[in-house]
């Protein structure tokens, strides 16, 4: 589903990827683990088209993400789900208008909002923060809401961006039951960390990066 | 039109939560919308300075005496003609002897003199008033032409006085010119370091929600959606700012209309109020465009892709 041919990534400091060539299936759940610096954000930035190869081509299914105008990049944007370790929720608006946001962006009606909102939001135990603002709600909660919003609109794909990295061990707990039981239901996820823990706690693909480069890429077996 | 409802909706409770930000960006939009209003104002106010000081010159012709009164009026007939002139008045010799006598009524070594005489002295004159000072050199040379009227007009004509008034004329000419250009070149700068300013008051309170910008795009608006509050926010900006702007001029203009009518030659609230419409429209697409162009620009920056 998302192909990685020969992809490397210079910054002024030094190349972020190098040589990268990787295949995820559809329904995988993928954790990219390594170092702050190893790489694993700028592969996620890629798939985004929120950075650019200096070498080597990103598909997802065949579409070439780099050729794609700005029209069609948000199209594609509309089919993967975004969650980050900074959670970068939409600080003025309400639990409510961050996930209400996210489905205008594809053109949901209003009837299908209001019905669909207070259901994910009760997914991720947020039902008792509809109209709550970013900051007035804890760590845990507000990834868990940036969760709600990356998965209402359905997509094929889910990538997390050290999305347990500001979080304490309970709600990291949470956090990684959330995104199994999203893949459980289909959904490709790829999570990038640093935390080994997480991903014993997984047991799915483990893609091992150092310096920009994969070193390992295995099946995790504990 | 659901798309467009939400954008405006989202502008609206973007603008009402900016709580000081938004407060200072209606602060910063009323003081420019302020300038051109001021603006507005010092025009009309420059404007009708010098046309007081314009219509105080005139070009007059002095026939000699005993000039044929149908003469005159033919004369007076193809100088109204000439597209220059805006209009000609004739007083006749008696007239004018009559008005020489009111202005000389203490004089009697004059009045004994004009009794002595026992005939009229005088002869009549006709008064022109070009449409711009500047037209008054055509209408002299006019009269010197060989025009066949002008040439038959010749024997009446005693003087013309525009040689005597010519350096008056032609140094008024120029100040009036010149304070027209210089009018309009500082008011062509102030309303651009305002609108910079007021561009600049927009860029920050955007500069402040950038990261939200990149959010939004990668949540997957499109960059309409995303721009689209904005441009509502900026015409909520001008909009406002409108009203505050002319509620601050109306006891202005009371109080300049109070105290500088008779400096000023004309009363300036009296012209605020009778205008207040054509003021008003001014001022609201001013602030509207002001504000929706500044927010177009300053999220174009942030909305790369």
């Amino acid at each position: 589903m998302i192909y990685f041919n020969n992809v490397s990534k210079a910054y002024r400091d030094g190349l972020a990827l190098d040589d990268v060539t990787l295949t995820i299936v559809a329904g995988e759940f993928v954790s990219i683990v390594g170092h702050s610096g190893a790489g694993k954000t700028t592969l996620t930035k890629m798939i985004l088209a929120d950075a650019t190869p200096t070498e080597g081509t990103v598909l997802f299914e065949s579409i070439d993400i780099h050729k794609l105008k700005s029209k069609e990049l948000t199209k594609l944007r509309r089919r993967i789900g975004v969650v980050f370790q900074d959670f970068k929720l939409l600080q003025n608006k309400t639990a409510y208008e961050n996930i209400a946001f996210a489905m205008e962006a594809v053109g949901k009606t209003d009837e299908e909002i209001a019905s669909d909102v207070p259901h994910v939001l009760e997914l991720v135990d947020l039902g008792h923060r509809l109209f709550h603002f970013p900051n007035q709600m804890s760590g845990g909660e507000q990834q868990r809401l940036a969760i709600a919003r990356a998965i209402i609109n359905q997509p094929e794909v889910i990538i997390a961006d050290e999305p347990t990295g500001n979080l304490d061990p309970i709600n990291t707990h949470e956090i990684v039951q959330i995104l199994k039981k999203i893949n459980d239901l289909g959904t490709t996820v790829i999570l990038a960390t640093h935390n080994r823990g997480v991903i014993d706690s997984i047991n799915k693909r483990v893609i091992t990066m150092e310096n920009g480069k994969i070193i390992r890429d295995t099946k995790h077996n504990k | 039109m659901t798309e467009l409802k939400r954008i405006i909706k989202a502008g609206f409770i973007n603008f009402t939560r900016g709580g000081l930000i938004s407060f200072a960006a209606v602060l910063i939009v009323t003081i420019t919308l302020s300038f051109i209003t001021s603006i507005i104002l010092l025009q009309t106010v420059l404007y009708s300075s010098l046309n007081i000081i314009k219509d105080k010159v005139d070009v007059t012709i002095y026939f000699t005496v005993g000039a044929s009164e149908d003469q005159i009026m033919l004369f007076k007939s193809s100088l109204e003609k000439l597209p220059e002139v805006a209009n000609v008045s004739y007083v006749s010799a008696e007239e004018n002897l009559k008005s020489f006598r009111e202005r000389h009524a203490n004089d009697y070594s004059t009045i004994a003199a004009l009794d002595e005489i026992g005939s009229n002295p005088l002869g009549a004159y006709l008064n022109i008033k070009a449409k711009e000072i500047s037209q008054y050199e055509n209408i002299a040379n006019f009269m010197k032409s060989d025009n066949e009227l002008v040439v038959g007009s010749a024997s009446i004509i005693d003087k013309v006085n525009y040689y005597q008034n010519k350096i008056v004329i032609d140094r008024l000419n120029s100040i009036i010119s010149g304070a027209q250009k210089l009018g309009f070149l500082i008011t062509l700068i102030l309303v651009f370091i305002s609108i910079i300013i007021t561009f600049n008051t927009i860029r920050l309170t955007i500069f402040i929600a950038r990261e939200e910008i990149g959010v939004m795009r990668l949540v997957g608006a499109s960059k309409m959606r995303v721009r689209g509050p904005f441009m509502i926010e900026g015409a909520i900006y001008g909009i406002i700012a409108t009203f505050v702007t002319l509620l601050l001029f109306w006891p202005a203009t009371v109080w300049l209309g109070r105290n500088m009518t008779s400096f000023l030659g004309f009363d300036i609230y009296d012209y605020y109020i009778t205008n207040i419409l054509q003021i008003f429209a001014i001022v609201i697409l001013s602030g509207i465009l002001l504000g929706v162009i500044s927010s177009f620009l300053a999220v174009r920056k942030y909305l790369n892709k």
